[in-house]
């Protein structure tokens, strides 16, 4: 009971990520027919606007120390962050320490401009493609995306730390009155769970309760109709692919504590996101949320050690294993629509 | 000639001039010319245009001809390479036996993944076949380590049974003597060709692969395959069950796949898990899209392409980049090299990136298309009709509708 | 680096017969030689095979700076580094043999098959004596038997699996770096002084085999001590994400958390294990410990404040102090700013020797070469007194412990060496069980020929 309890907690951070990124796919896809490739690399820069983040605020002036020595035996420079000889090293410190959520400021805009950027300048000649062409271009753009950043970043992962007071895990078990220790959970995945709850309720109430969401989902659903009514889809369209790219951003910027961020993580979680996404059932966005957490929380409980030594590898496969079962059982996945990318 | 047209006899024959003239024509600039760096006639790369060329034109049946697209035939290409080191492992060097397995292997498991996967459509078969493929994956880097030796890779050991080993069978993969690594050498001027066994070994089976394809391609099955793609829902009200022939187009092309595997461990006798994880198979998805889906000579031309990159792009460094410019002035040495430094040596994935997003904007048929494109300007040039290019125009893709509804 | 040309056929334009198509057969090489791509002219070309893409390609880049200044070291350009150090005299800053020593590089992607293919290219194409580098057991073994096939020598970098010179041993093959049962050895009486003997340990274990042979080597050292072992629990590859796999630690009675895992797999699974919190707690009245048996610089840098007081091994570090270790840094430092890795340094390492058995034995004859290499005894590598061994090819020297350091003052010293195990208590037969026991054999050496 307190281990399924403890997979449970487990699997809904993980599959906090997993629905934030299928939630972006399928927006794009539903919304513009595309197949983007390039969704698991706007992950990746969100994640790495954390990264520049934490780099801005910890932007340092030298100082030499005379005391100490460096590698070579010369007088070691220290670096002293700006913001620490601005506002003292206390407040400084503070600031540094909590460049991840800080960086949700930066992320929204840059994701924003660059879900425009690659809408307008690349997607948009490609509606009319097929979708064999829209993967090969999106899958190019997504190898050039992290190669840029593999030339600025490196190859290695970057350690970006959760501010300090989020250090550290509750035990639920006392609350529910198990003996300590038995179920904890870290609070930053609490901060992130609660914080895609926070981001899925979002983007629903606002396709569900905004005149521009009404026509978005009226575009989905038939797009040549309301293109005949005089409303300008294709506009709405570009601001439903910004949308997308600032939740997959968003999703990285706050997983980046959970994930140190390399610059192919992006790929790491393209095929588990269309997995997720098709498991959903395409074109749904209730779907892909409740696959993502269903993905998640199964995923958990497939590494526990119990199932583990009864199947062995079965983490490894169980993802795959379940879309094949759903799949076979529910044509459409989950929630899918007839008709949509069935040809 | 052959059970084809003249058309289609003069095609096959410049196919099989190019494949076996390939040596030669892949060394281009003279050894210890700066240029040199190019070249790419050597065994191991040739080798490697022409298996991935099988297992792209394989592909390519299924894809091409019937639009559905397969994300899972690494598992192919990986189950036919670890059929074959077993071979070697249990009987001897001998590539015949393990080539022939793989093949029956391969469309055993091309049967079982295609009778599940092809009750679906669309992207739901994709994610299907994507998902077989992982699981392949998985499991044959880990939990089935014994079998498949994990990450290091199935390979020989002095201690395998062997059993038609011979006290003089060649301790290398052969077929009946002829080794396959052995190569012959013979300059000319500045030149230097190698004629390697294990490279024509592979040609010859391309070869008729790509006859194989040919006749599919002009055959009624073909005509059948294609009519899927136009329009499945249209061919089903008419009477006609579409599922057995897409089946057989599916299981046709895994026989591809494994005899490509196969003769991957018939060069090297090595076979890697990551042979087949999804990166494998998202790569002759690529090199099909990438030459021009639905052509024959597209796919070949794609997996060329890819493969030429990796193996030659790759391996440009920086020392090899300032002995290039070493006439400029120092400065503006530095500078070019700089210039060019992120596109080469490890940022050879970048240029592909560049180049992937090039071809599909500019030419939406592929390789093929451009290659024609440049026919046609030279033909309205030289105004004759029957151009080299022309040949393939019948069976260019179509687009493709859009399907979201 | 201007030299005109990069292919050791650059040598036969001048000595070929004009206009005239001259046919031999051959193996990998033409039969004028007596052994795989003999270098005729006055250059020499080495292969360097390291990742400069995927997960690892930071540490070949820092693999590929070590093997360039290796070269730059033999052809006598720059301060000479360790070859001022090393006891062995045979190289004088002129080459080897009288070439001068050129390099061409490939990409192991760390895959077998890209490494295989990178590495053919070079013996096919460019004609090399010597592979040398990557970053994985799995492409050390592949590239290794490729290398045994063609008739050239294997360098191995960073590998650190039993295996590479266990059951995969190859008489073309050489390892410099140490290996898991070396890790085992020197860490488990440090972890004794540290942890006593009353510790119960829970394993998480990358799926595959260096995975395997690590946990196996550190449980065998860690239960001879009287340590219990809770459970091994096998983790996916880049899994990404292991909660999972750590939540149920605490509650399982353990009070010691074992990583074996490396690279990406072990930022994540250590930094994770951190945020539960688990180095807070007290289990069985104890302090909850984690250990990292393999640590690396650029590992310990992605993992930054988290592994503070975490023991681990390393093969070298650039903070020893003996004189072979200064002279390398020195050198390495000038020329790229930041002191070298210890996969670097093993790459380094590599490259010289191999020159210096080539100057010994006055060929490049790979079985002359690996003769040379074998039983060979030096010193000034930095690893005190080493050993090549001649049974296996394993380098026999003092193996580091490592802690992470509690304030470090740049991001290169965030480890400090907490002992220096001396090699006598690492060495074990060759026939080892853990190292494929009887049947494991080198094979004949191939010169190709």
């Amino acid at each position: 009971m307190d281990a399924i309890l403890l997979q449970i907690l487990n699997g809904l951070d993980k599959g906090s990520a997993y629905a934030l990124i299928a939630l972006g796919l399928t927006l794009i896809f539903g919304t513009l027919g595309v197949v983007n490739f390039a969704h698991g690399a706007l992950f990746m820069i969100g994640a790495f606007c954390a990264v520049t983040m934490q780099r801005i605020l910890g932007l340092s002036f030298s100082q030499v120390d005379p005391t100490k020595t460096d590698f070579l035996g010369n007088p070691l420079k220290v670096q002293v962050p700006y913001v620490e000889s601005w506002f003292g090293p206390e407040v400084g410190g503070a600031i540094i320490d909590w460049s991840v959520p800080i960086a949700i400021v930066m992320a929204i805009p840059v994701m924003i401009a660059l879900g425009f950027a690659m809408e307008r300048g690349l997607i948009k000649h490609f509606y009319k493609r097929p979708h064999a062409d829209q993967i090969l271009v999106t899958f190019g753009l997504a190898i050039v995306l992290q190669e840029i950043v593999k030339y600025f970043f490196g190859a290695n992962p970057i350690q970006t730390g959760a501010p300090d007071m989020f250090a550290g895990s509750f035990d639920f078990g006392v609350l529910m009155g198990f003996d300590p220790n038995v179920i904890i959970y870290p609070y930053w995945r609490m901060v992130y769970f609660l914080f895609a709850l926070v981001i899925i309720g979002g983007v629903f109430a606002f396709l569900q309760f905004t005149t521009f969401g009404m026509v978005v989902r009226a575009g989905m659903a038939d797009r040549e109709t309301v293109g005949l009514l005089g409303i300008d889809i294709d506009r709405r369209f570009t601001i439903m692919f910004g949308l997308a790219a600032a939740v997959a951003g968003l999703a990285g910027v706050m997983y980046t504590p959970i994930l140190s961020p390399n610059y192919h993580m992006g790929m790491d979680f393209l095929v588990l996101s269309f997995v997720v996404v098709v498991v959903g059932g395409m074109g749904s966005l209730p779907g892909a949320v409740l696959a993502g957490f269903l993905l998640g929380i199964l995923q958990s409980f497939a590494s526990m050690n119990e199932i583990k030594s009864i199947i062995p590898g079965i983490d490894q496969v169980i993802i795959y294993l379940i879309a094949i079962v759903i799949l076979l059982t529910r044509p459409r996945g989950l929630m899918g629509r007839k008709g949509v990318m069935e040809d | 000639m052959f059970g084809l047209s003249s058309k289609d006899t003069r095609f096959l024959l410049i196919v099989v001039f190019l494949t076996l003239a390939t040596p030669i024509l892949l060394q281009p600039f003279p050894e210890g010319s700066s240029l040199a760096q190019f070249n790419a006639g050597y065994p191991d790369l040739m080798q490697k245009f022409a298996i991935f060329g099988i297992f792209a034109i394989g592909f390519n049946i299924l894809f091409g001809l019937t639009g559905y697209l397969s994300f899972g035939h690494a598992a192919f290409l990986g189950v036919g390479s670890y059929t074959v080191v077993w071979m070697y492992k249990l009987l001897g060097y001998n590539v015949l036996p393990g080539l022939v397995l793989a093949v029956i292997v391969s469309a055993l498991f091309a049967l079982l993944i295609g009778f599940i996967s092809l009750r679906r459509s669309g992207i739901y078969f994709s994610i299907l076949t994507l998902a077989f493929a992982q699981m392949s994956y998985n499991l044959a880097y880990s939990v089935l380590t014994p079998i498949t030796n994990g990450e290091t890779g199935l390979q020989v050991y002095s201690n395998d049974p062997q059993i038609l080993m011979g006290e003089n069978s060649p301790t290398s993969p052969h077929l009946f003597g002829i080794v396959m690594r052995e190569s012959t050498q013979f300059e000319v001027g500045g030149w230097l060709f190698t004629l390697n066994n294990g490279y024509y070994f592979c040609a010859v089976i391309a070869i008729l692969a790509f006859y194989l394809s040919l006749r599919i391609f002009r055959s009624p099955f073909g005509m059948m395959l294609r009519a899927i793609k136009t329009n499945q829902t249209r061919m089903n009200y008419t009477g006609l069950n579409s599922r057995p022939y897409t089946l057989a187009a599916f299981v046709i092309s895994g026989m591809y796949a494994g005899l490509a595997g196969g003769l991957l461990a018939a060069m090297d006798p090595l076979a890697g898990a990551e042979r087949m994880q999804w990166t494998a198979s998202g790569e002759v998805v690529l090199m099909t899209i990438l030459g021009g889906a639905g052509t024959l000579m597209g796919p070949v031309l794609g997996a060329g392409f890819i493969k030429y990159f990796e193996n030659i792009f790759s391996k440009i460094n920086d020392g090899v980049l300032h002995a290039w410019f070493a006439f400029l002035p120092d400065g503006l040495e530095d500078l070019v090299v700089a210039l060019i430094h992120p596109f080469v040596g490890k940022g050879w994935h970048l240029t592909l990136g560049i180049l992937f997003m090039l071809v599909v904007i500019f030419l939406p048929g592929g390789l093929v298309e451009g290659g024609q494109r440049i026919a046609r300007l030279f033909r309205s040039k030289k105004t004759k009709t029957a151009g080299p290019g022309g040949r393939n125009r019948d069976h260019q893709p179509k687009p493709a509708p859009h399907v979201a509804e | 680096m201007t030299n005109s040309t990069f292919t050791r056929r650059g040598v036969l334009k001048t000595g070929a017969v004009t206009g005239a198509g001259l046919a031999l057969p051959t193996i990998f090489t033409s039969s004028a030689s007596a052994f795989t791509n003999e270098p005729t002219g006055n250059t020499v070309t080495f292969g360097f095979n390291v990742p400069q893409t995927g997960p690892y390609a930071e540490e070949g880049l820092d693999e590929l700076r070590a093997q360039e200044l290796a070269v730059e070291h033999i052809n006598g350009i720059g301060d000479g580094g360790m070859l001022n150090t090393f006891t062995s005299k045979a190289l004088d800053g002129t080459g080897i043999l009288g070439k001068k020593v050129q390099f061409v590089t490939g990409d192991t992607q760390t895959k077998s098959d890209a490494a295989r293919a990178a590495a053919k290219s070079m013996i096919e194409k460019d004609g090399v004596v010597m592979i040398n580098g990557g970053s994985s057991s799995g492409v050390a073994v592949a590239v290794q038997s490729l290398c045994q096939e063609a008739g050239i020598i294997f360098m191995a970098g960073l590998t650190h699996s039993n295996d590479t010179t266990g059951k995969d041993r190859k008489a073309n093959g050489f390892r410099h770096f140490f290996n898991a049962y070396m890790s085992g050895a020197a860490l488990a009486p440090v972890l004794e002084k540290a942890y006593g003997t009353e510790r119960r340990a829970y394993h998480l274990t990358a799926d595959y085999t260096w995975g395997y042979t690590q946990q196996e080597s550190i449980q065998s050292f860690t239960e001879a001590l009287g340590w219990q072992t809770v459970n091994n629990v096998l983790t996916p590859v880049g899994a990404g994400d292991f909660s999972s796999y750590i939540a149920p630690v605490l509650n399982s009675g353990a009070d010691v958390l074992i990583l074996n895992h490396y690279g990406g797999d072990m930022v994540n699974s250590l930094t994770q294990a951190v945020q539960f919190g688990l180095r807070d707690k007290q289990v069985n009245g104890k302090n909850f410990e984690i250990v990292v048996p393999l640590y690396s610089e650029l590992m310990a840098e992605g993992a930054g404040e988290n592994i503070k007081g975490v023991f681990g091994s390393m093969n070298w570090n650039w903070q020893l102090q003996d004189a072979g270790t200064k002279a390398f840094v020195q050198s390495f430092g000038q020329k790229y700013g930041r002191p070298p890795s210890n996969s670097a340094h093993t790459c380094y390492v590599q490259t010289l020797l191999y020159a210096d058995a080539v100057a010994r034995a006055g060929s490049f004859n790979p079985c002359a070469v690996a003769e040379a290499l074998e039983g060979f005894e030096f010193d000034g590598m930095g690893n005190g007194p080493t050993l090549y061994r001649a049974e296996d090819h394993q380098c026999f020297k003092d193996v580091l412990v490592m802690k992470g350091a509690e304030n470090p003052t740049t991001p290169f010293d965030t480890l400090e060496v907490v002992e220096i195990t001396p090699r006598a208590q690492v060495e074990y037969a060759p026939n080892h069980p853990m190292f494929g026991g009887d049947e494991a054999s080198l094979g004949q050496c191939n010169s190709g020929a």
